[in-house]
C-alpha cells in the first residue's frame, strides 16, 4: 500500500469507488446488461426473417426453351412468386415503384442463342432494396436456380456449357439502396451502437451524479488531479465496453452464426480508441450538465446521430452529401467500419487503418476538450 | 508550518451576474483558533469559505491559506486542509468504511486501514461499518463529516454550518471534539446560526451581505455594537411589540418565549421612547446586557434599513 504510486492510488481509490456505486446502482447494472441483450434479439430476429414468394414480373425477350426452364427455376425456389409478365423496362420500373413486385427479371433478347454459343448471357434482376434484408435470400437463390435448370437442358454437345463459370451472368441491380445490407451486417454496427450509448450515456451520467449530489464539491477540495478523477470514472467503462462487445459476439455467434473471421485481438485494440472516444465525450458532455436529465439528454443528441448517419441502419454511402459530412465526424462510423471489416471481412490491420486512425485523432482531440472543460472549481 | 497565521488573505471578492456577493474579505487568523463566521442567509459565507478552500477562485482579492498562495498553490493547501460542506456530501450509496477509505487513499494516507479502523471506534460506528451513509440519521452523518475531513490530520478546518439540523447534545459534543482539535494546533474556521455557539470561538465575524460588518471575541463583537436592551414580561407583550416597533428611538423588538427585547443604539432617545409604557406599569422592564442574538437582530434590521 504504501509502496503505490500515489496518483495510481488515488485513480484507483475513484475506480473502486465507482465500481462498488454501479454494484449498487441496479437500474443502471440492468441497463449495461439488457440493452445489449433486447437489442441483439430484436434486430437479431428482425432481420432473420427469411420471405419468401416474394412478388416478381417478367420481362421476356426470348422465347427459347431455356427461358422457360429459367422462369420455372425461379418459380420453384418458393422466393419468387411470377404475378406476371410486362412488355417494356419502364412498366416494370413502375411496378417496383409502386411497390407492386419485389423483382423485376428480364430475360434479354437472343438469350437462347447467346448461351448455345457459350455467350454467358445476361440475366437480369432489378430489385427493390429499400428493404435489404427481404431480398436477401431471393437473391442468393436466384444463381443457384439459373444454373441448375440449365443443367438439365444443356446436354448432349452443350454439355461443355455447364462448366464453371456459369452458363449465365445473373446480374443484380439492386435499386435505391446499393449497399444492400445482411443480417451479420447488423452485429458489428450492434456493438459500435451499444458501446456509444452506454458508453457517453454512463460516463455523463457518472460526473453529473456527483454535482447533483453535491459531493462534487468534497471531490474538488481533495487533492486530485482531474486527470486522475477522469481516468479513475473511465477505467471501470472501459471493463464494461469490453465485457458488453465480447458478450454481444458471442451471442450472435451462437444464435446467429455470425462469422469472426479476423483477429479478435485486432478488434480488442481498436475498441479501446473507440470506447475512450466514447467515454471521453460522456465526460465532456458532463461537464455542461448541471443536473442529470440535461446530461441524458445531451447524451441523446450524440446516440442518434450515431445510430441514424453512422451507416448502422442506413448504408452510408445511400445517404445525401451532407449527411456523410456529419456521419463522418463521429467515432462510431469509423468503428463499425473496422468492426465489420475485422469480423466479415477478415481485416487485417492495413485493411482497417485508414479508419482506424480517425479513431485516435477522436481519442486524443476529445480527451484534451474534456481535460479542459472539466472544472476544477465550481465556478 | 511556518506561518503564524493560517488564514491571511484581504480584499477577497467574488462576483457572480454582475453583482459582488463577497467584497473586500479581509481576514487574519492565527494558527490553534477558533474563528466563527456568523451571518444571516446569503450574506457570503459559504462563497468565502469556498474561497479559502480553493473550490472558487477569486475575482479580486488573494493571500495565502497555511502560507500557500491562495491563487497559484490551492493543491498544495488542499492537501493540508479539511472541509466540512454546508450540505452533507460523502457518498451516500457507499457504506461508512468505504468512504472513510476513500478519502484515505485519495489523500495517500500511510496505514489506512489502522487509521480508518481508528475513526470508526471513536466515532462509535464500528458496528455499523458496513451500513450505507445514505441511511445515517443527521446527526450520524454530521460527526462522519467530521471525522472523514479530520482523517488526514489537516492543519486547518473548514467548516460550513456544521451543526445545523443537530440535537442539543449532539451539537455539545461536536463543539467539545472543536475544542480537542484546536488544543492540537488545528485552525478552525466554523460558520454557524446559532448564536449560542459563538461564545465557544475564540473570535467570531460578522458578515452581511458580502461584507465583513464587525469581528473580534464575541464579547467585543457584543460591546462594539452599543447597544442598550431592555426585557419586559407580563401583558399582552404581542400588543405591546406592535406599539413599539414604529417608535424612534427603537430600533428592534424581538419576542423571546415570555418576554421581550427592545433594544437601541441612543440608550437616551430608547429610554424616552419607552417611558410612557414603562409608567402604565402594566409590563415589568428591566436592563439587561444584550445578547449576541441582539446584536445579530440588530446588524441584520439595520443592513435592511440601508438596502
Ligand atoms: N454559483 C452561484 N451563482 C450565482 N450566485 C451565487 C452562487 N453561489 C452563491 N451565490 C449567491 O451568493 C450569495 C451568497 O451566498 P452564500 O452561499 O455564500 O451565502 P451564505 O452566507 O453561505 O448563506 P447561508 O447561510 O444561507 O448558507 C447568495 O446571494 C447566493 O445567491
Ligand atoms: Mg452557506
Amino acid at each position: 500500500m504504501a509502496g503505490l504510486f500515489p496518483a495510481l492510488r488515488r485513480m484507483r481509490a475513484i475506480m473502486v469507488k465507482e465500481f462498488t456505486q454501479l454494484r449498487r446502482d441496479k437500474t443502471t447494472f440492468a441497463m449495461i446488461i439488457l440493452i445489449p441483450v433486447i437489442q441483439l434479439l430484436l434486430f437479431g430476429y428482425a432481420i432473420n426473417t427469411d420471405p419468401k414468394h416474394l412478388p416478381t414480373a417478367l420481362l421476356v425477350r426470348d422465347h427459347s426453351v431455356f427461358s422457360r426452364s429459367i422462369v420455372s427455376a425461379l418459380e420453384e425456389s418458393d422466393y419468387f412468386k411470377i404475378i406476371g409478365s410486362v412488355r417494356s423496362r419502364a412498366q416494370g420500373e413502375l411496378l417496383l415503384r409502386q411497390d407492386a413486385v419485389q423483382f423485376v427479371v428480364t430475360i434479354p433478347e437472343h438469350f437462347g442463342r447467346d448461351l448455345v454459343r457459350g455467350h454467358r448471357p445476361e440475366l437480369l434482376i432489378e430489385a427493390d432494396a429499400t428493404d435489404p434484408v427481404a431480398i436477401g435470400s431471393a437473391l442468393e437463390a436466384v444463381q443457384g436456380a439459373a444454373a441448375g435448370a440449365l443443367g438439365h437442358d444443356l446436354t448432349g454437345p452443350l454439355a461443355h456449357l455447364r462448366a464453371t463459370p456459369s452458363p449465365v451472368d445473373v446480374r443484380v441491380h439492386r435499386l435505391y439502396n446499393p449497399e444492400g445490407f445482411t443480417r451479420y451486417n447488423i452485429v458489428p454496427g450492434l456493438i459500435a451502437v451499444i458501446l456509444t450509448m452506454t458508453g457517453v450515456m454512463m460516463t455523463a451520467l457518472a460526473m453529473t451524479r456527483e454535482r447533483e449530489r453535491g459531493t462534487m464539491e468534497t471531490l474538488l477540495a481533495m487533492p486530485v488531479h482531474p486527470l486522475e478523477v477522469m481516468a479513475g470514472k473511465i477505467l471501470p467503462y472501459v471493463l464494461i465496453g469490453y465485457i458488453q462487445s465480447f458478450f454481444i459476439i458471442f451471442v450472435a455467434e451462437l444464435l446467429f452464426n455470425v462469422p469472426v473471421l479476423g483477429s479478435l485481438w485486432l478488434l480488442s485494440a481498436s475498441l479501446v480508441a473507440f470506447i475512450a472516444c466514447n467515454l471521453a465525450l460522456g465526460f465532456t458532455l458532463s461537464a455542461s450538465a448541471e443536473n442529470q436529465t440535461q446530461a441524458i439528454q445531451m447524451s441523446i443528441m450524440v446516440i442518434l446521430p450515431a445510430i441514424l448517419l453512422s451507416g448502422f441502419l442506413f448504408p452510408f454511402r445511400g445517404m445525401p452529401e451532407w449527411a456523410q459530412i456529419v456521419g463522418s465526424a463521429l467515432p462510431t462510423t469509423y468503428f463499425i467500419r473496422i468492426a465489420r471489416g475485422i469480423l466479415l471481412k477478415g481485416n487485417g490491420l492495413v485493411e482497417i487503418w485508414p479508419n482506424l486512425w480517425p479513431l485516435f485523432v477522436f481519442m486524443v482531440v476529445i480527451t484534451l476538450v474534456s481535460m479542459k472543460r472539466y472544472r476544477r472549481t465550481l465556478d | 508550518m511556518t506561518a503564524e497565521l493560517a488564514i491571511d488573505v484581504s480584499g477577497l471578492t467574488k462576483i457572480y451576474g454582475g453583482r459582488a456577493v463577497v467584497e473586500g474579505i479581509d481576514l487574519q487568523v492565527p494558527r490553534g483558533k477558533i474563528y466563527g463566521f456568523v451571518g444571516a442567509n446569503g450574506s457570503g459565507k459559504t462563497t468565502t469559505i469556498r474561497m479559502l478552500c480553493g473550490l472558487i477562485k477569486p475575482d479580486r482579492g488573494g493571500g495565502t491559506c497555511l502560507g500557500h498562495d491562495l491563487l497559484t498553490e490551492s493543491a498544495t493547501i488542499k492537501a493540508h486542509l479539511g472541509y466540512m460542506t454546508q450540505k452533507f456530501s460523502y457518498w451516500d450509496d457507499l457504506s461508512i468504511r468505504e468512504n472513510l477509505a476513500f478519502v484515505a487513499d485519495i489523500f495517500g494516507l500511510d496505514r489506512a486501514k489502522e487509521r480508518v479502523d481508528t475513526a470508526l471506534e471513536r466515532l462509535g460506528l464500528t458496528a455499523r461499518a458496513e451500513q450505507l451513509v445514505g441511511t445515517l440519521s443527521g446527526g450520524w452523518r454530521q460527526r462522519l463529516a467530521l471525522s472523514a475531513a479530520t482523517l488526514h490530520e489537516p492543519e486547518m478546518l473548514l467548516l460550513d454550518e456544521p451543526t445545523s439540523g443537530v440535537d442539543p447534545k449532539s451539537r455539545l459534543e461536536f463543539w467539545d471534539e472543536i475544542h480537542h482539535l484546536a488544543a492540537d494546533g488545528i485552525t478552525v474556521l466554523v460558520s454557524t446560526h446559532y448564536m449560542d455557539e459563538t461564545a465557544r470561538c475564540h473570535e467570531i465575524i460578522f458578515m452581511s451581505e458580502g461584507h465583513i460588518i464587525t469581528s473580534g471575541t464575541a464579547a467585543n463583537v457584543v460591546a462594539h455594537a452599543g447597544l442598550m436592551t431592555w426585557a419586559v414580561t407580563g401583558g399582552d407583550l404581542v400588543a405591546l411589540m406592535e406599539k413599539l416597533k414604529p417608535l424612534s428611538g427603537v430600533d428592534t423588538v424581538a419576542a423571546f418565549g415570555d418576554n421581550l427585547h427592545v433594544s437601541g443604539t441612543d440608550g437616551a432617545a430608547l429610554e424616552n421612547a419607552i417611558a410612557p409604557y414603562k409608567a402604565e406599569k402594566i409590563h415589568q422592564w428591566r436592563e439587561i446586557p444584550p445578547t449576541m442574538e441582539d446584536v445579530f437582530i440588530h446588524y441584520m434590521a439595520k443592513t435592511k434599513g440601508d438596502g
